[in-house]
């Protein structure tokens, strides 16, 4: 299986030094790119692989950057931010990247970052991973040592700046206009958009916002080749995919696998299928604000398309298993009230309906819910729907709800109609 | 224009708007709670969902927020919708989660939008069993209560008090369902523009904590157009009544003055009213000897004086047009002062001058916010007209919405506006003594001695248009520097502004300020003029042609007149506390006409009881020249009458014939308009006594309003005869037309299903825009045609600080500087101790400390004050508190010395 963002991490061994990466052909990309390449030939290349978002949203990456205002008489500074904020429940792939390979990270920022001109980059990390901030200031020092950072780098017209920011942190954060905001200091509330961040993004400048994993595609792409990633992957998506597995599966883990894997291949090859005495009962594909997937399902591959097709969503990519002995209302219920916690208070339907929504599943998991608890829950689901809240966190939080309705219901009927929950 | 499909039918609406505004200004009935005309969108409560289609082959749509959604040619959407009223009730229902159900004793009932919006969406059933969230309040001070369990989480308030008024004390904290607004910790308030919380808040978590005391429904409040009295802005706004005591005000809305806004002197100064320090009962005799007595009385006791034609009188810049047009008809018009002080009445005059004969015309409120460069000269805005300063905050916004406009933001985009704005601010140079509230939004303040600010202005009029007179080569070296930058800037605006005033009392700033304006006109340039007055009615009082105080004070001295008639004025307040009681004592005769008991009306041989604004009719004139009436909220009480109808019976008394044909206010006005051109236009202010509509006077009480056959059940259970109102087209009762009156009647905003004050709405030609028939009010005084009047030329030579003496100049405050708001308990207690600022490098040549107490000798004064220190006094001034009541009047500015005070360590 060839590991490609994951060839130089081991997790028994510190994570490579500049002069380790380097010896890997790290930063290669980067100095043929500065020599060879302009600014619109990288975006070409990224947009022709096809590279999407890793971060959840999945969009595609070279059609974001080329939303930015290009040339000498665009609004300055631009910026490129990385979405080092990884708080979905049950993701932890950029953790890896960041703590096993940091160099690979900067020069997929760096590369980036140049490919849209922008004159500063942060990294907004999030506050608790203490690692990978530790390891990424080295990297960042170190690129700056070497002349891959700061003013022309490699002797190249292009200069560019490179902050971490540890950020106060909150799910919210992640969202790309959330995070804007927390990155200038204010709520990390949402915006609305349009305005587009590639507009008026950071301070109001031309900004883009992309997840890591996303960033840390670049240099591979760069240096191998439009061709080769495409083919990296199964189903043509390209490129590899950070895959992780969590719940009572033998063996929870993140592995690096083409994009496309089928999730009965991940599940049982490579999480060693479900513990001893529990059975598979659904799971939640790609963290969890994607919508449950059950056992009809386990044979679609693990892609962007695949997984809408199948009801759901790719996401993150790191699937959270849920197992009989488990209450999926309980569930449901630390979900909901993940997310009613983590609302900002902005919109209505979100700091209400979820806080709403939570109380229901909490009553019929003390054996207060009501028949009519069921559809009123459905209804939460259906009415924060896309558009109809201010960002995409009630949506996304409102795929486990209304799944877990269609899959489960009978567990849920089960706890109105013997006034308590069952698993207890 | 643009046409879009509301429902399937065709609309056309303004071009640049949002569905919402689109809906609202059509007249559908679309629930919001987030958006603001004043303050735009930023979608946050999503209560506004409407459907949009595509086109009209599009049958599902998608729900957008129409307050988020551009109303472009061709839009189509639908409010009927299914799937967006259900969504809409959902909203409603969310928003009733955590809302609790005590309506009936909070005091937003009854005039509460969520109460309205949550009928409009038809939630009516409550399904959440949980808990609901409470907070602890806090105290925000005299102004403002919060009851933060109501909250639905909004964000106008704050919104409103960081974004639009600049407040920095006031935030948003925590998140989810618990989001909190209000201080750090507890404290008051600080912006000045706190009373708007209760007004924007659409529910009753911020409510008016004056009213509290002596609380009243909305629907039980008699109320009248009305205009405030507190500075020289003239505000529109709403008193309330009932039992005849004051209850509250509120903002009348008017497009070109205050907008929807107030600030908290003009909201919480309406105390006075009730204030056990009126006046009730006609008075004679003097000094201990005064006793109450009956109108007859008084009025034949004054008469013979005033028969002998030896009466000079004093009128009163806080008194209506109508009442010192009477007092100058019975003293005749070479006997008629302006009541300001001497100071005050020489600037005023130069300020009538300047508008009359210049070719700038003044600038309204609404101007001022349209401003896109700013020069403000020697006035603290903040503190004298401090809606002025409000207005100024949204005028540094003008030039930066260009960065908005080239992202295609639309401008009521409010939250992505600000994002690509940032800090970017429109020009506002201030050039002020000292530090003002305003100078956090300017692009740069300046610091000086009076006349070196004004030498800034001469040289700034010169630097625009070179026939302006020199200012000569000396001068602070940091404003000789800003003069260029200040006159390119203004050069390049589109609407140019220049502000200045009496505040500093000085006459060279308001020259100054004219030259610049004047400057600009001759360079092409469409500049305006905003010279604030001191008070409610001193340019009115300056169009009457009075004299001024020294004078009537000489005629007195030189035997020439023996009595005085004093209008609403206390004359204690406008020159020497010595020359006032010389003057008083040496008057055989002494009448004053006044609604507060003060020391004047204490030396007074006759006083005669007046209503004060509330209960009176009249016209004031603000600094823009514009004539606005207010009308008598309720009839006054017992022996309390108008100043004017005091003075047409003194006039009566006296033998006069021509009094007996005042039977009304209209009357007068005419009388007015016809003895003094400058007021011809008056009569037009607001339509007279006789307009009825359907045969129907304006009703000043609501349809609902309740208890009238039993609120005097207590006296007698036969319901009075409602009290006649001649001088108005307004009933005191609620029998009356209760629709839209033309909009100098508008008692109240009210429209069915909008009970809150966001009913203003529909009395709107557009939504945020003029009302229907025009803003009330008339301006007088318009630049003449063809005007180019000479450059004033008297540059004042550069400020040189003498030894062991310092320009002691006036210090105003919002709170305390002005005579009848102070007496309002709220604004008294915000009101600063009487006090001296010294620059801290000062305080030792001075011989003094910070916290320490001086005593100051300002020509044959010595008093004691403490002592502030404040680094933006300029070296060799002393900035002294202006107005307080608890401190004599003193002559600033004025040369003065300080020395340690002798109960000082």
């Amino acid at each position: 299986m060839p590991r490609v963002l994951t060839a130089n991490i081991d997790a028994n061994q510190p994570p490579p030094d500049r002069s380790a990466y380097e010896r890997r052909g790290g930063y290669a990309a980067l100095r043929d790119t500065l020599r060879t390449l302009s600014p619109a030939d990288v975006q070409a290349r990224v947009k022709d692989s096809g590279l999407r978002g890793r971060g959840g949203a999945g969009f595609p990456t070279g059609q974001k950057w080329s939303f930015v205002p290009m040339g000498p008489a665009a609004p300055r500074p631009k910026y490129l931010v990385v979405n080092a904020d990884e708080m979905e429940p049950g993701t932890f792939k950029d953790r890896l990247l960041m703590e096993g390979d940091p160099h690979q990270l900067v020069e997929g920022t760096i590369l980036s970052a140049y490919a849209i001109e922008a004159d500063v980059a942060y990294i907004f990390l999030r506050w608790a991973y203490r690692l990978a901030a530790e390891r990424l200031e080295r990297a960042i020092a170190e690129a700056y040592d070497a002349h891959y950072l700061g003013p022309h780098i490699l002797g190249s017209g292009y200069s560019l700046e490179l902050h971490l920011h540890v950020s106060a942190g909150r799910y919210m954060c992640g969202e790309e206009t959330g995070l804007l905001n927390a990155l200038e200091g204010k709520r990390g509330n949402p915006r609305a958009k349009p305005p587009f961040p590639a507009l008026s993004g950071l301070w109001g400048k031309p900004t883009v916002v992309n997840n890591v994993e996303t960033l840390c595609n670049v240099p591979h792409i760069l240096s191998k080749g439009v061709d080769w990633f495409k083919q990296a992957s199964l189903t043509g998506e390209g490129g590899t995919k950070l895959y992780g597995a969590s719940g009572r599966v033998k063996r929870p883990g993140l592995w690096e696998l083409p994009l496309g894997t089928p999730m009965r291949e991940i599940l049982d090859d490579h999480a060693g299928g479900m513990r001893d005495g529990v059975q598979f009962r659904g799971v939640l594909p790609g963290g969890a604000s994607t919508d449950f997937l059950v056992g009809d399902h386990l044979d679609v591959a693990m892609d962007f398309a695949s997984m809408q097709k199948a009801g759901s969503r790719l996401g993150t990519g790191t699937m959270i298993v849920l197992d009989d002995r488990t209450c999926p209302v309980g569930m449901v219920r630390n979900l909901e009230e993940f997310f009613a916690q983590e609302s900002c208070g902005w919109c209505t339907p979100c700091w209400s309906g979820l806080h709403w929504a939570a109380d229901m599943l909490r009553d019929l998991e003390e054996g207060r819910g009501e028949a009519a608890d069921l559809d009123r829950l459905a209804a939460q689901a259906r009415l924060l729907a896309p558009g109809h809240t201010y960002c995409a966190l009630a949506p996304g939080a409102a795929e486990p709800l209304q799944s877990a309705l269609k899959y489960f219901r009978d567990d849920f009927e089960r706890h109105v109609r013997e006034h308590r929950c069952p698993w207890q | 224009m643009a046409r879009i499909f509301i429902d399937g039918r065709p609309c056309d609406v303004r071009d640049g708007i949002n569905l919402l505004d689109a809906c609202l200004s059509l007249g559908y009935d679309l629930p919001y709670f987030c958006w603001h005309p004043a303050m735009g969108s930023v979608g946050a409560c999503r209560q506004c969902a409407v459907k949009q289609f595509r086109d009209e082959h599009d049958t599902r749509g998608r729900l957008v927020m129409a307050c988020m959604t551009a109303a472009a040619d061709t839009t189509r959407l639908s409010i009927d919708d299914p799937e967006a009223r259900e969504f809409r009730t959902s909203v409603g229902e969310w928003l009733m989660v955590h809302h609790p159900h005590d309506c009936p004793v909070c005091d937003e009932g009854g005039e509460c939008h969520l109460q309205d919006m949550t009928v409009m969406d038809n939630h009516t059933y409550r399904r959440y069993r949980g808990t609901k969230r409470t907070f602890r309040n806090q105290d925000l001070g005299p102004f403002v209560n919060q009851e933060m369990n109501r909250c639905i989480q909004c964000y106008r308030c704050v919104r409103f008090y960081r974004d639009y008024a600049g407040g920095r004390d006031f935030d948003v904290q925590f998140l989810r369902d618990r989001v909190f607004f209000g201080r750090h910790r507890d404290g008051v308030l600080e912006s000045p523009f706190s009373g708007n919380l209760v007004e924007v808040c659409p529910t009753g978590v911020f409510t008016d904590k004056t009213l509290k005391r002596h609380f009243t429904r909305k629907w039980d409040e008699r109320t009248a157009p009305s205009v405030c009295v507190h500075c020289a802005v003239g505000c529109n706004t709403v008193p309330g009544e009932r039992y005849l005591r004051l209850r509250r005000i509120r903002a009348r809305f008017n497009h070109d003055v205050n907008g929807y806004f107030l600030c908290d002197r003009g909201r919480y100064g309406y105390e006075f009213v009730n204030d056990v320090r009126r006046l009730r009962a006609p008075r004679v005799g003097r000094g201990p000897d005064q006793r109450d007595a009956t109108a007859a009385d008084a009025v034949e006791r004054a008469a013979p004086s005033l028969a002998a034609g030896r009466a000079i009188g004093i009128g009163s810049p806080r008194a209506s047009i109508e009442a010192n047009f009477a007092l100058r008809s019975l003293v005749g018009a070479g006997r008629f002062f302006s009541g300001a002080s001497e100071a005050d009445h020489q600037l005023a005059a130069l300020i009538l001058q300047i508008l009359r004969t210049g070719p700038v015309p003044t600038a309204s409120l609404h101007d001022v916010e349209q401003a896109d460069a700013v020069f403000v000269l020697g006035e603290d805005v903040a503190n004298t007209a401090p809606m002025l300063a409000l207005a100024l905050r949204q005028s540094v916004r003008r030039q930066p919405m260009a960065i908005a406009d080239r992202l295609h933001i639309p401008e009521w985009d409010d939250a992505a506006v600000r994002e690509a704005v940032q800090d970017a601010k429109g020009p506002l140079f201030i050039a002020t003594p000292i530090a003002t509230h305003l100078d956090d939004a300017a692009t740069a303040a300046v610091r000086g001695a009076p006349d070196d600010l004004a030498r800034l202005g001469f040289a700034v009029a010169r630097a625009i248009e070179a026939s302006a007179p020199v200012s000569g080569s000396a001068g602070p070296g940091e404003a000789r520097d800003h003069a260029g930058t200040i006159a390119g800037t203004l050069r390049e605006a589109a609407r140019p502004l220049i502000v200045s005033g009496t505040g500093c009392g000085s006459r060279a700033m308001i020259e100054a300020a004219a030259n610049v304006a004047w400057a600009l006109h001759r360079a092409g340039r469409p500049a305006r003029l905003a010279l604030i007055a001191p008070e409610c009615n001193s340019l009115g009082v300056a169009l009457a042609d009075a004299g001024g105080l020294d004078a009537a004070f000489d005629a007195i001295d030189r035997g020439t007149a023996d009595t005085i008639v004093v209008l609403e004025n206390d004359l204690y307040r406008r020159a020497a506390p010595a020359a006032v009681r010389r003057v008083l004592d040496r008057a055989a005769h002494v009448i004053a006409i006044d609604h507060l008991a003060t020391a004047t009306t204490a030396a007074a041989d006759v006083v005669l009881p007046a209503g004060t604004f509330a209960e009176s009719d009249g016209t004031l004139v603000s600094y823009e020249g514009r004539a606005q009436r207010f009308f008598q909220v309720f009839p006054p009480d017992g022996e309390v009458r108008e100043s004017w109808r005091w003075i047409r019976d003194l006039l009566a008394a006296a033998g006069r014939t021509d009094a007996a044909a005042w039977q009304t206010l209209d009357d007068i006005t005419a009388a007015l308009a016809s003895a003094l051109p400058a007021f011809a236009a008056v009569a037009g202010v607001a339509p007279p006594a006789t307009f009825r509509i359907a045969g129907l006077k304006v009703a000043r009480e609501p349809h609902r309003y309740s208890g009238r056959t039993a609120k005097y059940a207590g006296v007698t259970v036969h319901e009075p005869k409602p009290p006649d109102d001649p001088d108005s087209a307004l009933s005191f009762t609620m029998e009356g037309y209760t629709g839209q009156p033309p909009s100098a009647l508008i008692p109240r905003f009210w429209s069915p299903g909008w009970n809150s004050v966001q009913s203003v709405n529909t009395y709107q030609t557009e939504v945020g825009g003029p009302l229907r028939g025009g803003d009330p009010g008339v301006r007088l005084v318009e630049p003449p045609a063809g005007s180019s009047p000479a450059y004033f030329k008297d540059v004042p030579p550069p400020f040189e600080r003498r030894a062991g003496q310092w320009l002691c100049v006036p210090l105003h405050h919002i709170f305390g500087s002005e005579e009848l708001s102070a007496l309002a308990p709220g604004v008294a207690s915000l009101a600063p101790q009487p006090y001296v600022a010294l620059n801290p490098d000062d305080l030792a040549s001075a011989g003094v400390e910070a916290g320490s107490e001086a005593t100051v000798t300002i020509g044959d004064d010595t008093f004691r004050l403490a002592v502030r220190a404040a680094p933006s006094v300029p070296a060799g001034i002393a900035g002294i508190a202006a107005g307080l009541p608890s401190h004599p009047w003193l002559p600033l500015p004025a040369l003065g010395r300080i020395r340690r005070g002798e109960g000082a360590r």
